[in-house]
């Protein structure tokens, strides 16, 4: 399934050192993340998570794909964006580790470099989102379900009129979205924020093609120090 | 006490019960909310999937604005609950992200320190409001209501919080002491696949089939939420359920705050209970001055 292909056991890909690097960037600030390292594969997250019978790798295969260096095929995978982020994984890890928020940085990572998934529809979900975010500061259920179908499969909208008209009758929906007074502000502050996320993956640490497994992390980790 | 009071999108319309619920019942019990002045939305789970910094500085603003009022923040929606209180924890073990953060939102005119509190109104009710002020005000009995509690996810996950993390028990304490019975409901905490409704609903509408199938098996006659998400994937696609599972749920489906308010003595419609898509049932309609849908 994934496409990297290994020269040597326990040498990585150009490929797949270039995604471990914006990868453990992400890592690096979930608060915790490298609990990562700890992981005993015990299955508990796999055993929690209410969506696994659903998904191509499981939790616990994640990790150990990640440990193995094979980032990309788990940045392929329906599973990350199957995860529906009810944290029951991370609740329940006997090493604290952060899962779903390792999954959302799975997730950033496939974003970023623009990766073809097999949930291609998900990302295009989010894309959505944050276009309705930019230009009126609120999410508008509606302008977003319906944008998201009509670029998708348009048939699926006449599936949804029954219910938009029930929510209609009983005043719970709004024709035009609710654009907020400071949006120009608001704006302001996201290119800013983007600004400062492309500074993250453009900041090119020095990444040796040997550190797989969990060393990736505590190198980087180390670097950091030695930096600050 | 007083609360920068945070809606959230989904209940500005679609789930305004929630709104009018939560406004209704904290002005009963004499708790001032004070709507955050032109909040923006928290970036949900969405935002986070796409970019790391913008997630943190959108959510953030929203922090800046309440810390600007001195107050803490009321979130009801369990999805914004979950992330404004996300962005605390990073932004105040991250120092890196806290820097950015504010480098961004300086663009706007504003600052965080990280200092503002997120909290849920069931923690507020229970814990700062007190039983015994609840009980006071209380007008009405439940009178014997069977009630399945499910929390949800995010209102107890990620971290430790105002409640236990796999059996909670507020809301029913909540609930139960004011009259209603709660019946045993072991998927209180099991996640209703939240955005899954729109990207994959076969294992959405499989999620809340369990559900339903849990509290109508243990006798419930209505379920009570905390968040806009898990009440919409219940209530509105309950007849999908049906239709795909050859079931035949009619289960009301109802925010603890809408029961709440009954209970304090505010008219069904003041709580937003004209806008529920399933009828409410034989018991819940005699406690309502109409019966709906």
């Amino acid at each position: 399934m994934g496409t990297s292909t290994h020269v040597l056991p326990g040498v990585m890909s150009a490929t797949e050192a270039t995604l471990r690097r914006i990868f453990l960037d992400q890592v690096r600030h979930i608060p915790a993340g490298e609990r990562i390292k700890r992981c005993i594969q015990c299955g508990t997250c796999t055993g929690s998570c209410p969506v696994s019978y659903a998904m191509d790798i499981s939790p616990r295969q994640l990790i150990a794909l990640f440990r193995a260096g094979e980032l990309e095929q788990i940045l392929q995978s329906r599973t990350i964006w199957i995860c529906a982020s009810c944290y029951a994984c991370t609740t329940r890890c006997p090493s604290g580790i952060r899962i779903t928020d390792t999954i959302y940085a799975l997730k950033r990572t496939a974003m970023e470099k623009g990766l073809q998934t097999q949930a291609p529809h998900v990302q295009r979900l989010a894309r959505l989102f944050t276009k309705i975010l930019m230009r009126y500061g609120r999410l508008h259920e509606g302008s977003l379900i319906a944008a998201y179908h009509t670029r998708g499969n348009p048939l699926k909208l006449f599936s949804i009129i029954p219910l938009g008209r029930k929510l209609l009758r009983r005043k719970r929906i709004s024709y035009l979205p609710h654009r907020i007074k400071a949006h120009a502000a608001l704006a302001k502050i996201i290119r800013k924020a983007e600004q400062i996320d492309m500074r993250h993956t453009e900041d090119k640490l020095e990444y040796s093609p040997e550190y797989v497994g969990y060393r990736g992390l505590g190198e980087l980790r180390l670097e950091q120090r030695k930096g600050a | 006490m007083k609360y920068a009071y945070y809606p959230g999108c989904s209940l500005e319309k679609t789930q305004r019960g929630y709104d009018e619920s939560v406004r209704e019942v904290f002005a009963a019990l004499d708790q001032e909310l004070i709507e955050i002045d032109d909040w923006n939305c928290c970036g949900a789970t969405m935002y986070m999937s796409v970019k790391e910094t913008v997630s943190m500085a959108v959510s953030a603003r929203n922090l800046a604005l309440a810390e600007r009022m001195g107050l803490d923040v009321l979130a009801p929606c369990s999805s914004c609950f979950t992330v404004l209180a996300k962005t605390n924890r990073v932004l105040n073990s991250i120092p890196e992200m806290h820097r950015d953060v504010n480098e961004a939102l300086a663009e706007g005119g504003l600052a965080y320190s990280g200092k503002t509190a997120v909290r849920h109104p069931l923690d507020i009710l229970v814990n700062e409001v007190g039983m015994d002020a609840i009980l006071r005000k209380q007008k009405r009995s439940l009178d014997g209501l069977k009630i399945a509690p499910y929390y949800g996810c995010q209102i107890v996950r990620p971290d430790k919080g105002f409640d236990d993390q796999e059996n909670p028990v507020l809301l029913d304490r909540l609930l139960g002491a004011v009259g209603g019975e709660i019946v045993p409901f072991p998927l209180k905490v099991r996640c209703c696949g939240g955005m899954l409704m729109t990207t994959f609903e076969d294992t959405a509408l499989s999620l809340n089939r369990d559900l339903l199938a849990c509290a109508v098996q243990n006798g419930a006659e209505v379920m009570v939420t905390t968040c806009p998400l898990c009440h919409m994937n219940l209530e509105a696609y309950q007849d999908r359920i049906n239709a795909r599972y050859g079931t035949a749920f009619a289960l009301p489906i109802l925010y603890f705050t809408q029961l709440l308010g009954l209970v304090l003595g505010v008219s069904s419609q003041r709580l937003g209970l004209d806008g529920s898509l399933l009828p409410l049932g034989k018991k819940l309609s005699t406690m309502t001055e109409a019966a709906y849908v």
